[in-house]
C-alpha cells in the first residue's frame, strides 16, 4: 500500500531525499548510542566504565557475565530468567485465548448489548491500572496469592487486556464475510466456524497479541514490584530493581550484563517479528 | 445453552407456516443460535470486566474513604483522604504538578518526533523498511528496566552526557542528581519512544490517497500549503488517536520514574511522578485508602483531559470515511 507520489521531492540528482537519509542515519546514529553503549559496557573492566568517553573496551572483560550469571540475593540469573519465562508465557497463553474469544463475539456475532459492551471494552483500554490495582491486590492477598506468579496471569485469561481484544476485532472484521457464510451454509455453527475459519485466519493479530504480550510482560515492573518479594519468585527485572539504589559506578559492568541479558530476548524477537509487530502498531491507530 | 431452546421453536414456526421463504427462516435461526454462542465467546472477557474491572473500580471507591492498612478491617473516614491530599500534603501537590509537566513536555515532543519522522520515512523511498524498524525498536526496548539503568548513567554525574557537554566547555554536572534536569531525563526517554506513533503515523500517511496531492499541486499549492491543506487535516484522526493514547501513557508512567529517581523520586522529590508517590503511599506507607484516593483522582483526571481531548477533536480532527 505505498502511496506513489512521485512528484513530491521533484526531478533530477534527488537532494531532497539524499538529505533525508543523511538525517535520518544521523537521528539513528544518536538513538543506538544507548544501546551501543550499553552492550559495550557489559563487557568493560571495572576501571574503564567510569573514565573516558571511548565506546569500545581495550580489552574484553567477560567477568562481568560471570558475576551477573550468579544472579541476586543467592538466586542465579537462570532461576529468574525462568522465573520471568512462566510469567510472560503464562500472560502470552491467556491473552491469545481469552482475546481472541472476546474478539470473535465483537467481530462477528450479534447479540443484545453488543454496541454497550463493545463500548465498555474500548473504555476499560484507557482505564489506568491503578484504579482497580489495589482492590485486586487485597483480593489475591486474600487468596494467598501474592509472592505468586497467579496475580501476574490468571487476570490475562479474562481479557483484561482490552487492547488486544480490539486489536483482533480490527483484524477480524477484515476477513471476508462470505467465508464464515459459507461455512454456516456449509452446515458449521459458531463453534467450528471459530475454530476451522476465523482462528486460523487471525493468525497474524494472534502472532502479534502473543509478541507484544510476552515484550510487556517481560518488561513489566510496577506489578512484579507489588506481587512477588521472595528471592526465588524474583524476575529478571526485580533482579535488575536491586541495583536501582546502588550508584557506585565498580558495580556497572556486572549490572550490565545483567541488562543485556534481560534485554536479549526482546531483541531476539523483535528482529524475528519486527513485521508483526509494525504491522500490529499500526492497525490499532488506522482502520485497515 | 438453555437459551437456544425457545430460539429455535420461535424459528421452526415461520418456516413451517412460510415454506415459500425458508432461507429468511434459517438465517433467522441462525441468528439467534449466534446469541446464545456469542455469550459462550464472551464469558471469559465479561468475568474479567465484572471481577478484575468494574467491582474493583468501585472497591476502590469505597476504600478511597476509608483509612486501611490492609491488615484490620477499613474504617471509614468520610472525605479525610481528599482533604488531607489536596490541603495538607504538598508531596502529593508535588507529585501531580510532576507528572504535569512530564506530561505536557513529553507527548508533544514525541509526537512530534513521530511526525517529523514519518514524513520523513513516507518520501524517503528505499531503505524506508529499515529505518522504520530501526526508529521502531526503542518503543519495545524502552520500557524495560534495563534501558531505565543506561538512562541514568549515561546522564549521571560524570556519565556519557555529562563527559561530552564537558568536552565542549559546558559544565553542568550529571542531570539525573539535579532537581532542575532529573525530569527531562525521563521525558527524554519517553521521546526516544517515538517510534510507536510514528508507525501508526506512517500507516495514516500511506492511506492518503495521492490525487489530494496531484489535485492540490494543479490548483498551484506549495509543498508547505500542501502539507496544511492536505496532510494535517487527513492525518488528523491518526494524531487524535496518538494523542490520547499517548496521554494516558504518559500519566502513568512508572519504571523509568523509579529508576532515574533511584527508587524514591529524588532529587528532593523532583522525579516524584504521581505513580511512584501512589506506590510509596499504598505498598510502602501501607495507606491503602489514601493509595485509592490518588488512584481516583488519577482516574478522574484522566477522564477528564480524554473528554476534553474529544471534545476539542471536533473542531480540529477531520473524518473523511463517513459511509
Amino acid at each position: 500500500m505505498v502511496a506513489v507520489r512521485g512528484s513530491i521531492t521533484g526531478r533530477g540528482p534527488d537532494w531532497g531525499r539524499i538529505g533525508l537519509h543523511v538525517g535520518c542515519l544521523a537521528v539513528l546514529l544518536v538513538m543506538l548510542y544507548p544501546l551501543a553503549w550499553l552492550a559495550a559496557t557489559s563487557f568493560k573492566p571495572a576501571d574503564e566504565v567510569i573514565s573516558s568517553l571511548r565506546l569500545l573496551p581495550s580489552r574484553i572483560e567477560l567477568g562481568n557475565y560471570a558475576t551477573a550469571l550468579e544472579g541476586v540475593g543467592g538466586v542465579s540469573v537462570l532461576r529468574l530468567i525462568g522465573n520471568s519465562l512462566i510469567i510472560s508465557v503464562g500472560a502470552v497463553l491467556g491473552n491469545v485465548l481469552s482475546c481472541s474469544l472476546a474478539a470473535y463475539a465483537f467481530a462477528r456475532l450479534r447479540f443484545t448489548l453488543r454496541g454497550p459492551l463493545f463500548a465498555l471494552m474500548l473504555a476499560t483500554i484507557m482505564l489506568p491500572q491503578h484504579a482497580v490495582l489495589i482492590p485486586q491486590y487485597i483480593v489475591f492477598n486474600q487468596l494467598g496469592m501474592v509472592n505468586t506468579f497467579w496475580p501476574l496471569v490468571l487476570p490475562k485469561f479474562l481479557a483484561t487486556d482490552a487492547f488486544f481484544v480490539f486489536l483482533t476485532v480490527q483484524f477480524m472484521r477484515g476477513i471476508p464475510k462470505e467465508l464464515d457464510e459459507a461455512a454456516t451454509l456449509d452446515g458449521c455453527g459458531p463453534f467450528r466456524t471459530f475454530f476451522r475459519i476465523i482462528l486460523p485466519l487471525s493468525r497474524p493479530a494472534l502472532i502479534t497479541t502473543a509478541i507484544f504480550t510476552f515484550i510487556w510482560t517481560w518488561n513489566d515492573f510496577f506489578l512484579q514490584l507489588i506481587y512477588l518479594f521472595e528471592p526465588e519468585k524474583f524476575t529478571i527485572t526485580l533482579a535488575l530493581r536491586s541495583f536501582v539504589d546502588t550508584s557506585s559506578q565498580s558495580a556497572y559492568g556486572p549490572m550490565f550484563a545483567m541488562s543485556v541479558i534481560a534485554l536479549l530476548p526482546i531483541v531476539l524477537f523483535f528482529m524475528a517479528f519486527q513485521r508483526f509487530l509494525v504491522q500490529g502498531m499500526a492497525s490499532s491507530g488506522v482502520k485497515g | 445453552m438453555n437459551v437456544e431452546a425457545p430460539d429455535q421453536r420461535l424459528s421452526e414456526k415461520p418456516r413451517a407456516e412460510k415454506p415459500a421463504e425458508p432461507a429468511e427462516a434459517e438465517g433467522t435461526r441462525r441468528k439467534r443460535k449466534r446469541e446464545g454462542a456469542a455469550w459462550v465467546f464472551l464469558s471469559p472477557w465479561l468475568l474479567g470486566a465484572a471481577v478484575l474491572t468494574l467491582t474493583p473500580m468501585l472497591v476502590s471507591l469505597y476504600l478511597s474513604f476509608t483509612e486501611y492498612d490492609l491488615f484490620t478491617a477499613p474504617e471509614w473516614v468520610g472525605l479525610d483522604n481528599y482533604v488531607h491530599m489536596f490541603t495538607e500534603d504538598p508531596r502529593y501537590w508535588r507529585s501531580a504538578v510532576n507528572t504535569l509537566v512530564y506530561v505536557l513536555v513529553a507527548v508533544p515532543l514525541q509526537l512530534a518526533a513521530a511526525l517529523a519522522a514519518a514524513l520523513a520515512l513516507n518520501s524517503i523511498g528505499r531503505g524506508k523498511g529499515f529505518y522504520r524498524s530501526a526508529f521502531y525498536a526503542p518503543s519495545l526496548l524502552g520500557a524495560s528496566m534495563s534501558i531505565a539503568l543506561v538512562w541514568r548513567a549515561l546522564f549521571n554525574d560524570g556519565g556519557t552526557v555529562d563527559d561530552l557537554l564537558s568536552s565542549f566547555g559546558v559544565n553542568m554536572g550529571g542531570w539525573v542528581n539535579q532537581p532542575g534536569w532529573a525530569l527531562l531525563v525521563v521525558a527524554l526517554l519517553t521521546i526516544w519512544q517515538f517510534g510507536a506513533p510514528m508507525v501508526i503515523f506512517l500507516a495514516g500517511l500511506q492511506q492518503i490517497p495521492g490525487e489530494l496531492y496531484e489535485a492540490a499541486e494543479v490548483d498551484g499549492a506549495g509543498r508547505l500549503r500542501r502539507f496544511r491543506s492536505v496532510t494535517l487535516p487527513m492525518l488528523s484522526p491518526v494524531l487524535f488517536f496518538n494523542l490520547v493514547l499517548q496521554t494516558i501513557q504518559a500519566f502513568q508512567v512508572f519504571t523509568p520514574a523509579f529508576t532515574v529517581s533511584g527508587g524514591r523520586g529524588g532529587p528532593a522529590d523532583s522525579t516524584l511522578f504521581y505513580t511512584l508517590y501512589l506506590y510509596d503511599r499504598g505498598f510502602t506507607a501501607s495507606h491503602m485508602g489514601y493509595a485509592s484516593a490518588m488512584a481516583w483522582v488519577l482516574l478522574v483526571v484522566i477522564g477528564i483531559v480524554t473528554a476534553l481531548l474529544f471534545r476539542s477533536s471536533r473542531s480540529w480532527v477531520f473524518y473523511n470515511d463517513k459511509g
